[in-house]
């Protein structure tokens, strides 16, 4: 029948992801029993060093986090793009190879020319 | 797939599940051992012999303490993020082939997969810096967010080659395409972009960044206490524990051992399991020997150097193969 198909090889998958998110649950839930909870201002105030928070938490942070995160998605994608030409490289040979090679010189442009610009330098 | 067959995978993830806690429980105490011997110390002592219930005591300890969460942090996600941790670090147990015809689920992406598992483990981390609402937590978790998105790259590059070698990216088939010898003689530079790149991924020293205690207290898990704390500690020897695995399965044959004498009665569990440990013992030494990196070295050490390595790498097995 058309459109039933059901992926069997993943069903294990599926198992273990139940499994691991009981198991990522059960000592939060189950320790709720357990576990004393006497809670005071000073005590849920975040962190600092012993003196009350000053300012916002979440302030402005550097533009390099949002550089880093944009050459990511492109050389992840590049990573993908990768995969399928390797595990068929026994059977497509030297075409495939010169066409990768395109690909990767073009990145590689793109990669000089980030280092160039300073996007992978941290002061 | 017959309701026999579900109830045996049930079995065999109830098995390896309970072996890989056992194994973080105890690789938190070997870990303390390793590293007081090398500093001249004993390590626990006090709980049992030679301290060797000290991660049962541990355990207990984080079960009974108090739940805190902070008053302005963002509880459904401050709750969800160590649960995401666990979630992607126990997963990717599922495609380990522990020996031969051992694996919960035998995918013919492997690889792949691993690989988007443990990306997803970078929300955790992510979500976890965010949620708390604390300053070294939300730094910590802006860092550890980077320093994982640019060490994966490096990762996924570097098993390119493994793959071209094997033609496949199933982790049975890699380990018998393995059966002349190990691809780390034939690949050392994919095996230390690995390696070291599988540091900096789990977040351990030299590499520890995001935790590290004398400029951001704890990084994205300042504000977590208790069994929540105890959860991303788990997510963190898992994803060691996995690293590890997947090394010996890409570089150093899997289960395989030499095939002579009385080496050939011994059974593929042991080799897989020594040759596992060996790499977890190196993370051990290489926490008690090298300081930390600072963050500007870290990133570029990525970028500049383990990337175009990895690259070059897959250039190079290319042209091989072609000859």
């Amino acid at each position: 029948m058309p459109g039933t198909y059901i992926p069997i090889n993943y069903l294990p998958v599926l198992i273990i992801l139940i499994a691991a998110t009981l198991i990522g649950l059960a000592p939060l839930l189950i320790g709720i029993i357990l576990r004393p909870r006497r809670p005071y201002p000073a005590k849920l105030s975040p962190y600092e060093s012993g003196i009350p928070p000053v300012g916002e938490p979440r302030e402005r942070f550097s533009v390099k986090f949002y550089i880093i995160a944009m050459l990511f998605v492109v050389f992840d994608v590049e990573a993908v793009f990768l995969y399928p030409w390797a595990v068929a490289y026994d059977k497509i040979g030297l075409y495939s190879f010169i066409e990768m090679m395109i690909f990767i010189y073009i990145l590689l442009v793109g990669y000089i020319y980030a280092w160039g610009k300073g996007a992978i330098e941290w002061e | 797939m017959t309701i026999l067959e579900i109830g045996i995978t049930f079995i065999k993830v109830f098995i390896l599940v309970t072996i890989v806690l056992l194994h973080v429980a105890y690789a938190t105490y070997c870990e303390r051992k390793v590293i007081g011997h090398m500093q001249a110390r004993l390590g626990p002592m006090h709980v049992g012999p030679h301290g060797l219930l000290q991660p049962i005591a541990d355990f207990v300890k984080l079960f009974f303490k108090e739940d805190i969460i902070p008053s302005n942090a963002d509880k459904p996600v401050f709750f969800i993020a160590p649960v995401i941790g666990v979630i992607a670090a126990l997963s990717s147990l599922a495609v380990i082939p522990l020996w031969e015809t051992f694996s919960i689920a035998n995918l013919n992406i492997g690889i792949l997969y691993i690989l988007a598992l443990s990306s997803l483990g970078a929300y955790s981390i992510i979500l976890a810096g965010w949620a708390s609402n604390s300053k070294y937590a939300f730094l910590g978790g802006l860092r550890a967010s980077a320093q994982v998105i640019s060490y994966e790259i490096a990762i996924g590059l570097s098993l390119v080659g493994v793959m071209m070698l094997a033609g496949s990216a199933n982790l049975v088939d890699i380990v018998n395409a393995q059966s002349m010898y190990p691809f780390i003689l034939v690949q050392p530079i994919a095996f230390f972009v690995f390696i070291m790149s599988a540091i900096a991924e789990t977040n351990r020293a030299p590499f520890d960044l995001p935790e590290a205690e004398s400029e951001l207290v704890a990084g994205y898990f300042t504000e977590y206490s208790g069994m929540r704390f105890g959860l991303f500690f788990m997510a963190e020897y898992v994803a060691m524990f996995i690293m590890s695995a997947i090394a010996t399965i890409c570089f150093l044959g899997g289960w395989k051992g030499p095939d002579f004498w009385v080496f050939s009665y011994v059974p593929q569990i042991v080799w897989f399991l020594i040759k596992v440990y060996a790499l977890i013992f190196f993370y051990f030494w290489i926490r008690a020997t090298l300081p930390r990196y600072r963050y500007d070295q870290l990133m570029g050490l990525g970028w500049k150097l383990f990337i175009p390595l990895a690259l070059a790498n897959i250039v190079i097995t290319g042209l091989v193969k072609l000859f």
